[in-house]
C-alpha cells in the first residue's frame, strides 16, 4: 500500500513539469502559434533558474527567473514568426537547437553543482492522513500549482470573452482581424504566456525535481509537451490528464526496474510518442472531433491585409 | 447643411495586374442609403474593404463627418462605427452562433444577452438564427443571415453591405429592407452593393456606378428602370434568354425514396426524398435554405456516401456508395454553393484549380502537361468574361463574381451527362447571370441532365423545366414550371403540397413532426 502511494506521490512529482509546460503551449497553440522550440526554451530556463538559485538560494527567486527566462526567449520567437513571418517549424527548431547549446555553454560552470534541498511542507494538516497523506499532500506546491493552473485555463478557455477571441484567432485569424481584433499582438501574448509556463517547468526540474545541474537535463520533455497538446486535442482536462499518465509511465519503470523486471528505458522513452500516434489514430477516426478542437490556423503565418 | 458622414476623395488602389480603384471619390450623407453599382471586377468590393481598413488605398483621402481620417485597420474602422458585412463570410466555423455575434459587439455584454438579443430580434429582422447551433452545420443562407445579425447588432454609424442577399429568400430580403429603412431613419448610412436590380430600386436613394475601377455615373434609382441601369452598369441590357420547349430523353439520375439521418444535431434529416432527372431537361428545387438542400446535395454529389447503394442511380447504375471522385468519372458533376474552400482552394492558381474536378491536361502517371492546362483554363477564362490575372492568379485574389463565373464555365465546359448546380448565378452580376443561364440551357439542349437548386425563384422559373419544393427534410412532387405560380411555390415551401401519383407514401398534407 506504501508502494502505491509513494509511486503516485512520484509520479505527480513527475508530470508536473509536462502539466505546466504542455498547458503552455496548449493556451498558445490554441492562437495558432506552434511552438517546437519548447525543449529549448525549457533548457534556457532550467539554467536560468538553476544559476539565480544557486546565487541567491531562493527557490521561488530562482522559479521565477525560469519564467522570465522562457517568456524572454518565447517573445524573441514571437517576434520572428509572428512579425517577421518566418516560418514557425523551422524557427521552432531553431530556438529548440540554440536553447540547448546556449544552456550547456552557460551551465559549464555549474556541472556538478548542487542546490540545497529545502524540505518540503506539503499542505498541513492533510499531510498527516494515513497513505493519502503520503501519496497527495506532500507535494511541493507547484504540483497543486500546475492542477489549479489546469483549471484556470478551462475556465478562461470556455468561459470568458478573452478566451473566445483566443481561440477565435487560432481558428480564423483573417476573420478575427475582420472584425478588428489586434491579432499579432494577441498571439505574442499567447506566445509569451506559453514561454513563461515552459519556463517554469524547465526551472522546477532544475530547482526541485533534482536540484543540480545536469547538461540536457530536460531529456525531451519539451518534445512530449508537444506531443501532449495534440494527444489531448488542445484541452484542459486532457493535458493534465496526458501529463500525469506519462509521468506515472516513467516512474513505472523506475519501480519495475527496483523490483527487478528489467523494462529497457529506451523502451519506455518511446512510449509516450507511440501513445500519441495511438491517440491521434483513434480521434482521426472522427474528423469533426478534430475540427472542432484543434485550432484551424495552427503553424499557419498571418498576413493582415491581404 | 451637415457634414457627409463618408466623403472619399480620389481614392486609388492598384494589384499587381490589375487597378482595382481609379480616382474614386463619392460622398455618403447620413441616414442616406448609397448602393455602389458595378459590373464583376468593377472594384466595389476593394473600395468598400477600403472605408473598413481592410486594404490601404494607394492615393487618396477620406473624411469622416467633415474630417480626414486614418483608417488603418478594421479595428479603426469600427471605433468610428463602421460595421460590414463581407461577400466572402468571414466567420468561425467551429463557434457557435451567438459566440460569432458576440465576437462583433463591445465587451459590456454578456454571451447570455446576445442569445437573448438574437432571440427576440431576428425574428424582428426577418433573419430566424438557432444561436446555440455551430457555425459550419449551417447553410450558406444561414451563414449570410449570421453576418448580416453581427453587423445589426453592432449599432454602426456607417454600414457596409457587400451583396448581403445573395442567398437570401425574398422574404427575408423583404423584412431585411424594413429594418434596414429604420436603421436609415436614425441616422445611419448604409452603403449597399447588389447585382439584384430591384432591390437596389426599391431601398436606395443614391447610385453610384463603377466600371473599370472608375466612377462613370451616379443617379437615383428610384426613377431609373432595370433597364437603364443596366445600361449604365454594363453598356447594354442583358439578352433575354430563349427557353424552348425541353425534349427529355432517358432516364438519367434518379434518387428514390432516400432517407438519411443527419450527421449532426443540427442538420436536417431527409425523409423519403424521390426524384427523376431526364437528359435534356433543367429540374429546380426551390425552398428556404437549410431544408435539406444541403444533405441532399451531399448525398447526391458524393460527399456524403452514406446513402444506400440503390437509393441514387445514375443511368440505371446504384452509386450511393460512391464517391464524388468515381461518380465524376461516371458523368455527374456538382457545383457547390460554397466557392471558396469547396468549389475551388483560394490559395491555388486557376489553372490548379482546374485539375480539381478535370483531368484531360493529365498524362501517363499523373504527370501535368502544363501547356495543355494553360490553354485550358485560358479558354475558360475567355469564353466565360472571367476578369483576373490570367491562369496563373490564385482563387483568391478573384472578385467574387469572377470566381463564380471560373467555377461555373470549368464544369459547364465539361459537358457532363448530369450536372448538379447549387446558386449558378450567386454574386454574377446581371450579364454573367443571363450568359451563365443561357449556356445551362445549351448544355440541356445537347442533352445534359440539369439540376439546380437555388433561393432565387425567379432564376428557377426563368431556367427549369419542372420545380420541386424542399421543405423540413420532404421533396414536393415536380410541377412544370409553366404550370407553377409564385403563389403556388411559396405554399409549398411551407410543407403544404398535395398528396399525387408520382408521390412517395410518406407525403401528405400537413403531415409534419
Ligand atoms: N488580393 C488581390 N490580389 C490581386 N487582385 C485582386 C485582389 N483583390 C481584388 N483583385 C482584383 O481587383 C479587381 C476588383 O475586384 P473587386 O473584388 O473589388 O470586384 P467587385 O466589384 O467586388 O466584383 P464582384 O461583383 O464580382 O464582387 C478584380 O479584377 C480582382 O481580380
Ligand atoms: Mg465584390
Amino acid at each position: 500500500m506504501n508502494d502505491l502511494a509513494l509511486l503516485v506521490a512520484a509520479t505527480l512529482a513527475a508530470g508536473t513539469p509536462l502539466a505546466l509546460a504542455g498547458m503552455g503551449l496548449l493556451v498558445n497553440e490554441r492562437a495558432g502559434v506552434l511552438n517546437l522550440g519548447a525543449e529549448g526554451l525549457m533548457l534556457v530556463a532550467a539554467v536560468a533558474g538553476f544559476a539565480t538559485g544557486f546565487t541567491t538560494g531562493s527557490e521561488l527567486l530562482a522559479l521565477i527567473a525560469g519564467a522570465a527566462a522562457g517568456a524572454i526567449g518565447a517573445a524573441i520567437y514571437g517576434w520572428l514568426v509572428i512579425w517577421l513571418n518566418t516560418n514557425q517549424y523551422a524557427t521552432g527548431l531553431a530556438v529548440s537547437l540554440f536553447g540547448s547549446g546556449f544552456s550547456a555553454f552557460v551551465g559549464i560552470g555549474f556541472v556538478g553543482k548542487k542546490l540545497e534541498e529545502n524540505p518540503v511542507t506539503g499542505v498541513p494538516l492533510l499531510r498527516d492522513l494515513p497513505v493519502l497523506g503520503v501519496a497527495l499532500f506532500r507535494q511541493h506546491w507547484t504540483i497543486y500549482g500546475a492542477v489549479a493552473l489546469a483549471g484556470g485555463v478551462a475556465w478562461f478557455l470556455y468561459r470568458t470573452r478573452g478566451g473566445l477571441i483566443l481561440r477565435s484567432i487560432g481558428e480564423s485569424p483573417s476573420a478575427a482581424h475582420a472584425l478588428g481584433y489586434p491579432v499579432r499582438r494577441i498571439r505574442l501574448v499567447a506566445v509569451v504566456v506559453g514561454g513563461a509556463l515552459c519556463g517554469l517547468a524547465g526551472a522546477y526540474l532544475s530547482v526541485i525535481y533534482t536540484p543540480l545541474w545536469v547538461e540536457g537535463m530536460v531529456a525531451g520533455r519539451g518534445w512530449i509537451a508537444l506531443a501532449l497538446t495534440t494527444f489531448a486535442t488542445w484541452r484542459p482536462a486532457r493535458m493534465l490528464f496526458g501529463a500525469y499518465l506519462f509521468g506515472g509511465v516513467t516512474m513505472l519503470q523506475l519501480y519495475l526496474q527496483a523490483a527487478g523486471v528489467q523494462v529497457p528505458p529506451e523502451f519506455m522513452s518511446m512510449l509516450p510518442y507511440l501513445a500519441t500516434v495511438l491517440v491521434l489514430v483513434i480521434i482521426s477516426r472522427n474528423p469533426l472531433w478534430i475540427r472542432l478542437n484543434m485550432p484551424a490556423s495552427l503553424g499557419k503565418t498571418f498576413f493582415p491585409g491581404s | 447643411m451637415t457634414a457627409p458622414r463618408l466623403q472619399l476623395e480620389q481614392i486609388s488602389k492598384r494589384f499587381a495586374a490589375v487597378v482595382a480603384n481609379d480616382q474614386v471619390s463619392l460622398s455618403v450623407q447620413p441616414g442616406e442609403i448609397h448602393s455602389i453599382l458595378g459590373e464583376n471586377g468593377a472594384g466595389k468590393s476593394t473600395l468598400m474593404k477600403i472605408i473598413y481598413g481592410a486594404l490601404r488605398p494607394d492615393a487618396g483621402r477620406i473624411l469622416w463627418n467633415g474630417e480626414p481620417a486614418q483608417i488603418r485597420s478594421p479595428q479603426e474602422a469600427r471605433a468610428l462605427g463602421i460595421a460590414m458585412v463581407f461577400q466572402h463570410f468571414s466567420l468561425f466555423d467551429t463557434l457557435s452562433v451567438a459566440e460569432n455575434v458576440w465576437l462583433g459587439m463591445s465587451s459590456s455584454i454578456s454571451l447570455q444577452q446576445v442569445k437573448d438579443g438574437i432571440r427576440s430580434k431576428t425574428a424582428e429582422y426577418g433573419l430566424e438564427l438557432e444561436p446555440e447551433r455551430v457555425v459550419h452545420t449551417l447553410s450558406v443562407g444561414e451563414r449570410q443571415r449570421v453576418e448580416i445579425v453581427r453587423a445589426l447588432l453592432a449599432e454602426p454609424r456607417l454600414l457596409i453591405l457587400d451583396e448581403p442577399t445573395s442567398v437570401l429568400t425574398p422574404q427575408a430580403v423583404e423584412k431585411l429592407f424594413v429594418t434596414l429603412r429604420q436603421l436609415a431613419a436614425t441616422g445611419c448610412s448604409i452603403l449597399y452593393i447588389s447585382h439584384k436590380l430591384d432591390e437596389i430600386r426599391a431601398l436606395c436613394h443614391q447610385c453610384t456606378v463603377l466600371r473599370g475601377g472608375r466612377v462613370t455615373g451616379s443617379c437615383d434609382p428610384t426613377v431609373e428602370s432595370n433597364a437603364s441601369l443596366s445600361r449604365l452598369m454594363i453598356g447594354a441590357e442583358p439578352p433575354r434568354l430563349v427557353h424552348r420547349e425541353a425534349t427529355p430523353g432517358q432516364l438519367a439520375l434518379r434518387v428514390n425514396a432516400l432517407s438519411l439521418e443527419k450527421l449532426d444535431r443540427f442538420g436536417t434529416d431527409l425523409h423519403e426524398v424521390s426524384l427523376d432527372l431526364r437528359e435534356g431537361e433543367v429540374v429546380g428545387i426551390a425552398g428556404v435554405s437549410g431544408n435539406g438542400q444541403q444533405q441532399l446535395l451531399a448525398a447526391i454529389s458524393g460527399e456524403d456516401p452514406r446513402a444506400p447503394d440503390a437509393a441514387i442511380e445514375l443511368f440505371g447504375q446504384p452509386i450511393g456508395r460512391l464517391r464524388a471522385g468515381a461518380r465524376r468519372k461516371l458523368g455527374l458533376h456538382f457545383i457547390p454553393e460554397e466557392r471558396l474552400g469547396r468549389g475551388a482552394v483560394p490559395t491555388l492558381s486557376l489553372a490548379h484549380n482546374m485539375l480539381l474536378t478535370r483531368n484531360e491536361s493529365l498524362r501517363f502517371l499523373g504527370w501535368i502537361d502544363r501547356q495543355a492546362l494553360k490553354h485550358q483554363t485560358a479558354s475558360i477564362i475567355e469564353r466565360f468574361k472571367v476578369k483576373s490575372g490570367g491562369p496563373g492568379a490564385v482563387a483568391r485574389s478573384l472578385s467574387g463574381g469572377n470566381l463564380q463565373k471560373y467555377i461555373v464555365g470549368r464544369e459547364i465546359d465539361a459537358v457532363p451527362k448530369v450536372l448538379v448546380v447549387a446558386q449558378p448565378t450567386w454574386g454574377v452580376d446581371v450579364g454573367a447571370a443571363a450568359q451563365i443561364r443561357a449556356e445551362l440551357l445549351a448544355l440541356r439542349d445537347a442533352g445534359t441532365a440539369l439540376l439546380v437548386v437555388s433561393e432565387e425563384l425567379e432564376e428557377l422559373f426563368e431556367m427549369t423545366d419542372r420545380l420541386h419544393v424542399m421543405a423540413r427534410g420532404r421533396l414536393s412532387p415536380s410541377i412544370g414550371t409553366s404550370a407553377a405560380t409564385v403563389e403556388l411555390i411559396g405554399e409549398w415551401m411551407s410543407g403544404l403540397w398535395p398528396t399525387g401519383p408520382e408521390d412517395g407514401p410518406g407525403a401528405s398534407i400537413g403531415e409534419f413532426p
